[in-house]
């Protein structure tokens, strides 16, 4: 048995695959260069409401309640790929028909999904989860599936054998024969599949040669052809082209939101995650100056010069593949909240890299660690707090420069795993005493030392005069003296008097000032 | 008739049929974890999860060298760690030697001078205090998503006076955040300011800074650069504990030792 997926008014279904609410409204497509404009598509409601295709544009606009809408390649192209995604969800042999039109085999699937009435019904619904209403029918061959979708609305079953009787009904244009034939017949008064099968073969034949006999057969759902199954590529994009120019975080939040939904749902039905995300803004153009607002009170406003750009591209990459379009979409806010475009949007493009999802179930005896994606939330939102570059696993560089360390993305190591550099295995020992632990000044604090015999006997530092109780040092420490940035000094530990009895400190010189590096905590 | 009195008939009249109905429900005993410094185990017991434990103490009083201490043992034990680090006081080399895995450890850095307002209405506003709110917000995402072993606040260099200003309630929130979780949430400061919503408090002490080769009469006539720094000798007490009685002004005193005194 072989299924057929077909979205009648494809132009218009796939805008309404991101505008669902029009569904139920007359809609139009239009498309052309500027005052030529003529009306591609109409859906149902639409062409009842007289609306024809090849209309002018002027004269749909006369029509009351008529949406229209811009003919969108880009809309087309995911809607096709959302198609594929739909049939790819219940077999692997399948074959890209058309733009509009899927076929798949259904052989072997009885045993997974149930018999063919029941596999249609989870075909148009995993479709309607997809946004696409589509035609779903079931036949014993691929061209009577494909002319009983493009034919009957909603969901067709052909027993076997049944293929005439239930194609009958159907125009004989739905068999998209040549204009001549087509003509031909329309002079012998064959205007249907029944007329068109019930005519002789051999007078058929002659009449109108080989072409004439493979209609014939298809007329009667008879066509056997074998079915050209193809891959269908990973790619998961969607791009919303928007009306007017969007200033404002929250109606473009809410346009993430619905490319965000078709996304994962496209995700889900191909059983896999997201790696990474892409948002790739496009920018409304001569454009002098602009306040991208993040909320709708006006305070900070953060006013820009725009530049040349075109468009604003924003990156989001996830440690583990995740499949959650709400955390996606809190994520893209609080990451446009730090980095808002310079200029009203217009066209919105979002990209996932796909990526197998993560096993779902974890070990019994796992030590203590946040979700996945709770950390990336939360690391977001600690990012607008102390600074994106201010968060993460330090990790110790190998240099004796003082403080050389870089702050790498928090990520949740997996159990067992020793996560460092060779320092900072180097450096791990246990020891039955607690280790001295060092509380940095970052920067160093300067002051004023006296010493007494090259001694400090004396620190002047946070407005306040210590005198060294004790001390150690000095030790001349230096290093990258063949860079730029080389640095030279000279250590001492010191012990001072304090109100609380004493502390230590490490203090040094450069030059001929005096810094606290820190204190012995 | 008074609540009491209604309250005192429906358990005279109901408590044979139910009798956990009307009583609160016993809170159990939490679990302890070890702080990493043996001496301080014994004294206290350890680190109690779900529950927020207080350690202060002046400047080279082993703070620092406690919180390093209870970090390595969860980092130790896999757990995932958060460090919000109010003043960016963090050394990640000391942290390593102290055993701190720190892979395993979110180190949060407030103190940025950049992200300061400059704005002329918020000019008033003193920095410390912005830094201090920063590290109250950050603590507050952290628990919320929840999940980490340790959670410490290191309000080490936060003026005494202004970490009392800090309310009551915002304690009270980081408390219940942590509460029926396995969280140990750490307060690192100079003097207890948690109050109530502490489980434990901690008192450090520093008894006397630890120098090597002391030998002559006159150690101002010792070659200096012969020394060296070897540890600090400490003092902790139990100021408050809910986990355990403690006899009055319990304390011990242990060592700190530097990692290049071996």
């Amino acid at each position: 048995m072989f299924a057929c997926l077909h979205l009648p008014d494809f132009p218009v279904a796939a805008m309404m695959r991101l505008e669902p609410g029009l569904r139920r409204q007359p809609v139009a497509v239009v498309d052309g260069a500027p005052s030529l404009e003529r009306v591609l598509a109409a859906n149902e409601a639409a062409r009842a409401a007289g609306v024809e295709p090849g209309m002018a544009l002027l004269q749909a606009e006369a029509l009351s309640g008529l949406k229209l809408r811009r003919h969108s390649l880009a809309q087309e192209a995911a809607a096709h790929a959302a198609l594929l995604d739909a049939a790819t969800a219940f077999s692997p042999r399948v074959e890209d028909a058309a733009a509009d039109t899927v076929l798949l085999d259904l052989a072997g699937l009885g045993s997974l999904f149930g018999p063919p009435e029941k596999i249609a019904r989870a075909l148009a619904a995993r479709c309607a989860a997809l946004g696409l209403e589509c035609r779903v029918a079931v036949a014993a061959n691929p061209e009577a599936a494909r002319h009983a979708a493009r034919g009957f609305p909603g969901i067709t079953v052909i027993a076997p054998g049944q293929e005439t009787a239930r194609l009958g009904p159907l125009p004989v244009d739905i068999l998209e024969p040549p204009p001549e034939i087509l003509e031909t017949l329309d002079r012998w008064g064959v205007r249907t599949l029944r007329a068109r099968a019930a005519l002789p073969a051999v007078a058929v034949a002659e009449r109108l040669g080989q072409a004439g006999v493979e209609l014939q057969k298809l007329a009667r759902g008879e066509g056997a052809r074998v079915l050209r199954p193809v891959e269908p590529p990973l790619c998961f994009e969607e791009t919303l082209e928007l009306e007017h120019p969007v200033e404002l975080l929250e109606p473009l939040a809410f346009v993430l939101s619905r490319l965000l939904e078709q996304l994962c749902a496209r995700l889900a039905a191909r059983a896999l995650a997201a790696s990474e995300l892409r948002l790739t803004l496009g920018l409304e153009e001569n454009v002098s100056s602009f306040t991208f607002q993040v909320s709708r009170e006006p305070s900070q406003p953060e006013t820009r010069n725009v530049k040349r750009e075109t468009v604003h591209e924003r990156q989001i990459r996830f440690p583990q593949p995740m499949l959650d379009g709400k955390l996606f979409l809190k994520l893209l806010q609080l990451d446009l909240q730090s980095h808002p475009p310079p200029a009203p949007v217009i066209k919105v493009t979002l990209t996932a890299e796909p990526a197998p999802p993560r096993p779902g179930q974890a070990g019994l005896f796992l030590p203590l660690a946040p979700e996945p994606e709770k950390l990336e939330l939360m690391l977001a939102r600690l990012g607008r707090v102390v600074g994106e570059k201010r968060l993460g696993a330090a990790e110790l560089l190998d240099t004796h420069r003082p403080d050389a360390h870089r702050m790498n993305r928090f990520k949740v190591a997996s159990p067992g795993s020793r996560v460092g550099t060779a320092r900072n295995v180097k450096r791990e020992t246990r020891n039955p005493h607690a280790r001295l632990a060092f509380r940095r000044f970052r920067p160093p604090l300067p002051a004023r030392v006296q010493a007494r015999n090259g001694r400090p006997v004396s620190v002047f530092f946070r407005g306040a005069r210590a005198t060294v109780l004790d001390l150690a040092g000095p030790w001349h420490a230096s290093g990258e003296w063949w860079t730029e940035q080389g640095w030279a000094r000279e250590e001492w530990d010191v012990t001072l008097a304090t109100a609380e009895g004493s502390a230590s400190y490490r203090i040094y010189r450069e030059g001929n000032a005096w810094f606290v590096k820190g204190e012995y905590d | 008739m008074t609540p009491a009195l209604l309250r005192a008939r429906l358990q005279a009249a109901l408590g044979d049929r139910f009798p956990a109905a009307l009583s609160p429900a016993a809170r159990p005993a939490p679990e302890l974890v070890s702080t990493g410094v043996a001496a301080v185990d014994a004294l206290a017991g350890g680190l109690p999860r779900g529950a927020l434990t207080e350690i202060c103490g002046p400047a080279s009083s082993g703070r620092t060298t406690l919180l390093l201490a209870a970090l390595a043992e969860a980092t130790r034990r896999q757990e995932a760690c958060a460090l919000v680090d109010a003043g960016d006081a963090f050394d990640p080399c000391s942290a390593a030697a102290a055993g701190v895995e720190l892979a395993r450890l979110l180190w949060v850095r407030c103190g940025d001078v950049s992200r300061f307002p400059t704005q002329p209405e918020t000019r008033t506003v003193k920095r410390e205090t912005f830094f201090l709110e920063q590290a109250l917000r950050a603590a507050d995402l952290l628990l919320q998503a929840g999940g980490f072993g340790v959670m410490a606040l290191d309000l080490g260099d936060v003026p005494p006076a202004l970490a009392c200003r800090v309310p009551l309630t915002s304690w009270f929130r980081f408390r219940r955040a942590v509460e029926r979780t396995p969280t140990v949430l750490l307060l690192l400061e100079q003097e207890p300011c948690a109050r109530t919503c502490a489980s434990l408090v901690l008192q450090l002490q520093n008894k006397q800074s630890a120098f090597s080769s002391q030998h002559s009469a006159n150690p101002s006539l010792d070659p200096t650069h012969a020394r060296l720094l070897r540890g600090l000798r400490l003092q902790v007490e139990v100021v408050h504990s809910r986990l355990r009685k403690l006899p009055r002004a319990a304390g011990i005193e242990f060592e700190s030792c530097a990692a290049w005194a071996g």
